[in-house]
C-alpha cells in the first residue's frame, strides 16, 4: 500500500501525467471552442488522427517541427470547415455529421499513409520535440520537472489554455462566440453573423484538435501508427463537460486524467500479476466517469448547443 | 407634435409579396423626431413583415426606405443598426446566462480587438440608466432578471447603439400593468430626448395612451392614419378589422349545479382558497401577474395536486389528482402558455388536436391509431373553429398566435365539456381573435358549462364574468357579482386591500 502511495511523490509520475495530458489539453480546448459556439464536434477523434499523421508526415518529408504543427492545424481546420459547412449553413444533425467526419478523417488518413509509405513494415521515426528545461524553475521539487522540464509543445498547450480563456472572456470576439452558443438570435439582432462566428469557431477548434493529435506523433512518440489516438478524442468530449465548458477547469480535468493514466501504469508495476492488467487500463476511465458525475451535475451547458440556427424561422 | 420636427424615417411604396399573398402593399409613411407612432393591426396584417424589411431580414419587391434623408440599403441588418434603427422584439434576443453588460456590449466593439473594454461599457450603461430611469444592475445575469427588467436591457441595448428610431413589437404583451406603466413613462422620456418611436400593438387602450399618431394596417395595406387626439378606441377598432366588431351579447346567467368545489386548497404558493364554480356561469379571477394564478390553473388542470384541502368535481371528491384524472373528470383546459404547454410545435395540427383524446375508442383501437378518424376530426375542427392553417398535416408552429389558440379551443371545447379552464385565453391576440375566443366561452356558458376565466386583462374579466374573485398573494377574495364592484374597487383589491395580508 505504501508503495502505491509513494508513486505520487516521484517526479517521473508527474512528468508523465503532464505529458499524457498535453494532447488532451489541446483537443479539449478545441472541442470547448466548438461547443461554446453551439456546435458539438464528434469529428474530434478522426481529426486527431489526421493531425497526428499530417504533423508527423510533414517532418518525415523534411519540414521542420513547427511547420509540422502548422500543417496539422491547417488539416484540422479543413475538416472543421467541412463539419461546419454541413452543420451550420446546412443545419444537419451534429451527432451524425461528427461521427461521419471521424470515420472519414480516420480512413482517409490510413489510406494516405498507405499511399505515401507503401513499402514500410515498421513505422518510420522522426526527430521529435525534445524536453526544454527552464533554468531555476525546473529545479523545484515535483512541480519543477512536471511543469518546466517538458517539450516546447507542452508549453504551447498551457499557453493555448490561457489564450482561449482570454479570448472567451476578455475579447469582443469571445463574447460573440459565447452568444452564438447561448442565443444566436441575440447575436443576429446585434448585426453579427451566426454562420460566420460558428464556422470560424468550428474551424479554429478543429485546428486545435489536430494539433493535439500531432502532439502524439511529434512529442509523446516519434512515429505514426494506426490506432494511436485510441479514444482520446472521446475522453476530451467528457473533459469539456467535466470542465463545465470553462478552459481553466478543462485544463485541470486533462491533467487529472493524465495523472490517472500515469498512475495506473505505475500501479501495474507495484501490484504485479495479482490483478489482470486490463483492470488498470480501465481505471482512468472509471475514475473519469466518477469525477464527471461528481462535478458536472450542476454544470450549465451552452443553451443553443446542438440547435441549428436558421435565420428568421419561427 | 410640431409639424416642424424633422423626418427621421420615410417609407415610400414598400411592397412585399410572398407568392400570391401581398404582405405589404405600397406602404408609405413618415416618422418624425420626437413622436410616438403606433402601428396598429391584427395579426397577419403585415406589421412584422414591414419591420423585417426595415431590418434587412426580407428584401422588399418595391419601394424605398430613407433614414434621415439617406436611402437605407436593402437586406442589410448591420446598415439598419448603423443608421440608427433599433428594435425590441416581442421575444427578447438576450443570452440568459450572460450578464447585462455583456448582452449590451455584444457586437458594439470591433470584433478583432484584443480586449473587450468593459470599463467604458459599464460607465455608459450606468449613465444611460440614470438618464432614462432604466434601472438595472449591469453585472446581473439575464436569467436572474424579471421580464420587465429584461425589456429595460433591450431598450438599453438600443440606446447604447445611439438609436434614433426605436421600434417596439408588442412590448406590453409580457408585462404586468405596473411594468407597462413604467414602460410608457420611459417612452415619454425617450421622445422628449428626440428619439422617434414606432409602437406596434393591437391593444387599443395602450395605443390611445401612449401614441401621438396611429397608423392602421389591414391585410397588408395602410388603411388609415389618425392623430390620436382626434380619434377613439371604437373608430380605431373598426379601421383595424374593417367592420364594426359586435359587442358580445351577454344574457343573464342561468346558474346550474355546482360543478367544482375547492375548500381550503393549498398548492405551490396558492391558498388556502375556497372556490365554487357553477354551471352556466363564468367565474373570473382578476389579479396582478404572479399572485398565484398559475398555481390555481395548474390545480384545476391536474398538473399540480393539492397539498391540503378538498377538491370535488360534480359533487364527488377527486381522488388521485393528475392531468389524466382532470381530463377524465371532463375539465377542458386552455393553458396560459400556448407555445410551451398548449401545443407541440413540431407535431402536426392533427396530432395536436388528438393529443388529449388519442386513447379514446374514436381514435385508437387496441393501441393502434385510427389515422383516417383523426384526420376527419382535424378537418372538422379546422372548419368549425376557423383555424387558418396550410392543412391538417402542417406543423403547429407555423400557425399564428390567434390560430394556435383556435386550435386549442377546438381541442378543448369540441366535446362540449362541463368544466372549462381558460387561463389568459386572449393574451397576445388581436381584436378579431379576442372577440372569437370570448364568443366561444359565452357559448359554452349558454349551454351550461362552468367556466373559470383567469386573466390579467381587467376589462376582459369585467366584461365576461358573472362572478369575480380577486387573487392576491395566493389568496382569493370573496366573490362579487357582475356589476357589484367598480373597476376601481377591483383595482384596490388587486393591490391587496381587504386581504388579511394587507394589514
Amino acid at each position: 500500500m505504501a508503495a502505491a502511495l509513494e508513486i505520487l511523490f516521484t517526479a517521473s509520475f508527474w512528468v508523465a501525467a503532464v505529458r499524457i495530458a498535453s494532447p488532451l489539453i489541446f483537443a479539449t480546448l478545441g472541442e470547448l471552442i466548438c461547443e461554446r459556439a453551439g456546435v458539438l464536434n464528434l469529428g474530434i477523434e478522426g481529426i486527431m488522427v489526421a493531425g497526428a499523421f499530417a504533423g508527423w508526415f510533414t517532418v518525415y518529408s523534411g519540414g521542420d517541427l513547427w511547420t509540422g504543427v502548422a500543417v496539422a492545424a491547417l488539416t484540422g481546420a479543413a475538416f472543421g470547415l467541412l463539419h461546419g459547412l454541413l452543420t451550420v449553413p446546412l443545419g444537419l444533425s451534429q451527432h451524425v455529421t461528427g461521427i461521419g467526419i471521424t470515420l472519414l478523417a480516420t480512413s482517409l488518413t490510413y489510406y494516405t499513409y498507405r499511399l505515401a509509405l507503401p513499402e514500410v513494415t515498421s513505422p518510420p521515426k522522426i526527430e521529435a520535440f525534445r524536453p526544454l528545461e527552464i533554468p531555476l524553475l525546473a529545479d523545484m521539487p515535483l512541480v519543477g520537472p512536471a511543469l518546466f522540464a517538458q517539450t516546447p509543445f507542452t508549453y504551447l498547450a498551457f499557453a493555448a489554455a490561457a489564450l482561449v480563456a482570454w479570448l472567451l472572456y476578455r475579447t469582443p470576439l469571445g463574447l460573440a462566440l459565447r452568444a452564438a452558443g447561448e442565443n444566436p438570435d441575440a447575436l443576429e439582432a446585434q448585426g453579427l453573423s451566426v454562420t460566420a462566428i460558428r464556422m470560424g469557431a468550428v474551424a479554429a477548434g478543429s485546428a486545435l484538435m489536430a494539433v493535439g493529435g500531432a502532439f502524439l506523433t511529434m512529442s509523446a512518440f516519434n512515429s505514426f501508427f494506426f490506432e494511436m489516438v485510441n479514444g482520446r478524442g472521446w475522453v476530451c468530449i467528457a473533459l469539456v463537460v467535466f470542465g463545465s465548458w470553462r478552459p481553466g477547469k478543462a485544463l485541470l480535468g486533462a491533467i487529472l486524467f493524465g495523472a490517472f493514466d500515469a498512475y495506473q501504469v505505475r500501479l501495474q508495476g507495484v501490484v504485479g500479476d495479482a490483478v489482470p492488467y486490463q483492470v488498470f487500463l480501465m481505471l482512468p476511465y472509471v475514475l473519469s466517469i466518477l469525477a464527471l458525475v461528481a462535478v458536472s451535475r450542476r454544470a450549465s451547458y451552452p443553451k443553443a448547443l446542438m440547435v441549428p440556427y436558421r435565420k428568421g424561422e419561427r | 407634435m410640431g409639424q416642424a420636427a424633422p423626418v427621421v424615417l420615410r417609407l415610400e411604396g414598400v411592397t412585399k409579396r410572398f407568392g400570391p399573398l401581398t404582405a405589404n402593399d405600397a406602404i408609405s409613411f413618415e416618422l418624425r423626431r420626437g413622436e410616438v407612432v403606433a402601428l396598429l393591426g391584427e395579426n397577419g396584417a403585415g406589421k412584422t413583415t414591414l419591420m423585417s424589411i426595415l431590418f434587412g431580414h426580407y428584401l422588399a419587391d418595391a419601394g424605398r426606405v430613407e433614414v434621415e434623408g439617406r436611402p437605407l440599403p436593402p437586406g442589410d441588418t448591420r446598415a439598419a443598426l448603423a443608421a440608427g434603427l433599433a428594435m425590441v422584439h416581442q421575444h427578447f434576443t438576450l443570452a440568459d446566462s450572460m450578464s447585462v453588460l455583456e448582452n449590451i456590449a455584444l457586437g458594439t466593439q470591433p470584433l478583432w480587438a484584443p480586449r473587450l473594454d468593459r470599463g467604458r461599457a459599464l460607465a455608459r450603461i450606468r449613465e444611460m440608466s440614470a438618464d432614462f430611469g432604466l434601472e438595472v444592475d449591469p453585472a446581473a445575469r439575464i436569467a436572474d432578471l424579471s421580464v420587465g427588467e429584461r425589456q429595460r436591457v433591450e431598450i438599453l441595448k438600443a440606446l447604447y447603439r445611439e438609436a434614433r428610431v426605436l421600434i417596439l413589437d408588442e412590448p406590453t404583451a409580457v408585462l404586468t400593468p405596473q411594468e407597462s406603466e413604467a414602460l410608457f413613462a420611459t417612452l415619454r422620456r425617450l421622445v422628449a430626448r428626440g428619439l422617434a418611436i414606432i409602437f406596434i400593438s393591437h391593444k387599443l387602450g395602450e395605443v390611445m395612451a401612449v401614441s401621438d399618431r396611429v397608423l392602421v394596417l389591414r391585410a397588408g395595406r395602410l388603411v388609415g392614419e389618425r392623430a390620436t387626439a382626434d380619434t377613439d378606441r371604437h373608430a380605431l377598432a373598426e379601421l383595424m378589422v374593417g367592420a364594426e366588431i359586435p359587442r358580445p351579447d351577454i344574457g343573464p346567467a342561468q346558474p346550474g349545479p355546482m360543478l367544482v368545489e375547492m375548500k381550503g386548497v393549498t398548492a405551490g404558493g396558492l391558498g388556502p382558497v375556497d372556490l365554487a364554480l357553477r354551471g352556466g356561469e363564468i367565474t373570473g379571477i382578476a389579479g396582478v401577474s404572479g399572485n398565484g394564478q398559475a398555481a390555481l390553473a395548474e390545480v384545476l388542470s391536474g398538473t399540480l395536486a393539492p397539498q391540503a384541502g378538498t377538491l370535488a368535481i360534480e359533487g364527488r371528491a377527486a381522488g388521485a389528482w393528475s392531468p389524466r384524472a382532470a381530463l377524465a373528470a371532463g375539465i377542458a383546459r386552455v393553458p396560459e402558455d400556448r407555445h410551451g404547454v398548449g401545443v407541440i410545435g413540431d407535431m402536426s395540427v392533427t396530432e395536436n388536436l388528438v393529443a388529449e383524446a388519442y386513447r379514446a375508442p374514436a381514435f385508437s383501437r387496441r393501441g393502434w391509431m385510427k389515422r383516417p378518424a383523426t384526420r376527419d376530426f382535424a378537418r372538422r375542427v379546422i372548419r368549425d373553429y376557423e383555424v387558418k392553417c396550410p392543412g391538417p398535416e402542417a406543423p403547429a408552429r407555423l400557425l399564428s398566435g390567434g390560430n394556435m389558440q383556435k386550435l386549442i379551443l377546438g381541442r378543448a371545447l369540441d366535446g362540449e365539456p362541463r368544466i372549462i379552464l381558460a387561463s389568459q385565453p386572449t393574451r397576445g391576440l388581436d381584436v378579431g381573435a379576442v372577440a372569437y375566443v370570448h364568443a366561444r366561452l359565452l357559448e359554452a356558458r349558454a349551454r351550461g358549462a362552468a367556466v373559470l376565466l383567469i386573466s390579467e386583462d381587467l376589462d376582459e374579466i369585467m366584461a365576461l364574468s358573472d362572478r369575480i374573485h380577486v387573487i392576491s398573494r395566493g389568496r382569493l377574495s370573496p366573490p362579487s357579482a357582475r356589476g357589484e364592484l367598480s373597476i376601481r374597487e377591483i383595482g384596490a383589491r388587486m393591490a391587496g386591500l381587504g386581504f388579511d395580508h394587507a394589514a
